[in-house]
């Protein structure tokens, strides 16, 4: 259709369709980021993206698939290491996740020839968004949707409990899994938007801000994708009239909307 | 009914080579409630948790009866203050129906709570509401994890009578664990007294006179215990008024509740 092919030609409406497409997944999944406490853990594999690009070019595959493997990778390397206790969970997301961006630059600077927009890769770019990688974001995006549909309330009952979940007969370990494949899936699709550095505050900020205003977690998650597409929207739309970096611009949006919300609404009582 | 629900053979749980559980026997029928008793690090909690299912055992073996529901009330509620979660989404997460649900909760007590966010919940309604929430698996097996924790004395009484009210209702088995001796010693069948092995077990009013219960919770609490057992042969109710029924006793062994 004309009107469809000429919405695709314009830069600006494929990032916005990008955006978009990001952000109705990173709603639920950053509720269980917020509801498990893993942010930090999000940002380790974030960082990991970088790695998964210089990897990408050395062994020529597609970025996307790269920095997927490299995320899932190190999210099971995560937990191994992580169940042998012998550093705590948070020093050893700390040395991980910069170890995994400083090795990432380092790999890309030793290959000249590859051309790379390193600050569009670490903040995102408006520019960089191409008809492939709108297949690549609504295709993960209904996966992903798909997944927490049919698998909601195991995962709901294992961040609730995991131990009653245990005992209901609930997987808990291979949902733990399924949750870390659907991050690395997000992760990769929404490094064009945001940029690696700042993916996290995508899964954050709007489920945060949703925390206020909802009253069970289906509701914060529906909150959580309402103000996602608020702060790309707005965000883009920012990036596009002042030529600010898209990503931070994504996240100023996010932010203002946060602030705006713990000062303005009154707390709900569930 | 003869056939155990859970049949435990010389489990042994360790970890780093250090055993936790010690050949641990242990055999569970229906209306029995088994009360787990022991110093801290005794490796009660490690033990409910092999017969959960959720704690791989190193040696021995545990059994359960085919397709046997377990309902577990575990230690505590903590639930993360940035998920919104009232009484009534919880109780649906079991899967059962909203009447069941609403059932279970008013035979715990908390019916009237349903609407409530589980955030502003005190301790012991904590405790009603995972209790409701077992209760709506119909459960054939009751497992819990020191239920009276965080509520107040009067509270554990009714705990505990509710419990033993349950399992006449259900008849169905309960293993806990529990700290309370005087409450447990008044409601129990039968008490375990563990110290990574069982180094004591039996009906109360023996136990309290065992040498190794003696060696474990030293004479003060023992006498404690034995002087309790020695003169009440009645019990009484919040106000002080003797309420019909024996205390268990030895002859409790043969009573098969002929209730239902």
């Amino acid at each position: 259709m004309p009107i469809i092919d000429a919405i695709l030609d314009d830069f600006f409406w494929r990032a916005l369709l990008g955006g978009l497409g990001v952000a109705l997944v990173a709603g639920p999944l950053g509720c269980f980021v917020v509801w498990r406490r893993m942010a930090y853990f999000g940002d380790t594999l974030a960082h990991s993206a970088l790695l998964g690009i210089a990897l990408s070019f050395l062994i020529s595959v597609p970025l996307n698939v790269g920095v997927i493997i490299t995320c899932v990778v190190l999210a099971i390397a995560l937990v191994l290491l992580s169940r042998s206790h012998t550093l705590a969970t948070d020093t050893l997301l700390g040395i991980l996740a910069h170890s995994a961006l400083a090795i990432g630059l380092v790999t890309l600077s030793f290959m000249p020839d590859v051309r790379v927009d390193l600050t569009g890769l670490l903040f995102g770019d408006l520019l960089a968004m191409s008809r492939d990688d709108l297949l690549w974001i609504y295709g993960g995006a209904l996966l992903i949707l798909l997944l927490l549909v049919v698998l909601w309330r195991s995962l709901l009952m294992s961040t609730i409990h995991e131990e009653l979940a245990r005992v209901e007969g609930i997987p808990v370990e291979r949902l733990r899994l399924v949750l870390m494949l659907m991050f690395s899936l997000v992760i990769a699709v929404a490094m064009k938007i945001v940029g690696v550095l700042l993916i996290t505050a995508l899964l954050i900020i709007p489920a945060a801000t949703a925390r206020r205003l909802a009253r069970s977690p289906e509701h914060m998650t529906l909150l959580a994708v309402m103000f996602g597409f608020v702060a790309v929207g707005g965000g883009l739309t920012l990036s596009w009239h002042l030529d600010t970096p898209a990503g931070p611009s994504v996240v100023v949006t996010a932010f203002s909307v946060f602030l705006l919300i713990y000062g303005g609404a009154r707390q709900t009582q569930v | 009914m003869t056939e155990p629900l859970v049949t435990l053979e010389r489990v042994t749980i360790a970890f780093d080579d250090r055993p936790v559980v010690d050949r641990v026997d242990l055999k569970v029928h229906r209306g029995d409630i088994i009360t787990i008793i022991g110093p801290n690090g005794a490796g009660k909690t490690t033990l409910i948790k092999a017969v959960l299912g959720i704690q791989r055992v190193t040696e021995g073996s545990v059994k359960l009866a085919r397709n046997l529901t377990v309902g577990y009330v575990p230690q505590h509620l903590i639930l993360e203050s940035t998920l919104p979660l009232t009484v009534r989404r919880f109780m649906a997460l079991s899967g059962r129906p909203g009447s069941e649900c609403q059932a279970a909760l008013e035979k715990t007590g908390v019916g009237h709570l349903v609407d409530a966010s589980i955030h502003h919940l005190s301790g012991g309604e904590k405790q009603r509401l995972l209790l409701a929430r077992a209760l709506a698996r119909k459960p054939d097996l009751l497992v819990l994890d020191e239920p009276a924790q965080g509520v107040d004395i009067n509270g554990q009484a009714a705990l505990y009578d509710l419990i033993r009210q349950l399992r006449d209702q259900l008849h169905c088995g309960v293993i806990m664990i529990s700290h309370d001796l005087h409450l447990v010693m008044a409601a129990t069948d039968k008490v375990i007294c563990l110290n990574q092995h069982i180094c004591c077990s039996g009906y109360p009013a023996d136990i309290s006179h065992d040498p190794a219960f003696i060696e474990t919770f030293g004479q003060p609490v023992a006498e404690s215990l034995a002087v309790y057992h020695h003169h009440h042969n009645h019990r009484h109710d919040l106000h002080g008024d003797v309420v019909s029924g024996a205390v268990t006793d030895d002859n409790h062994q043969e009573c098969d509740h002929a209730h239902h």
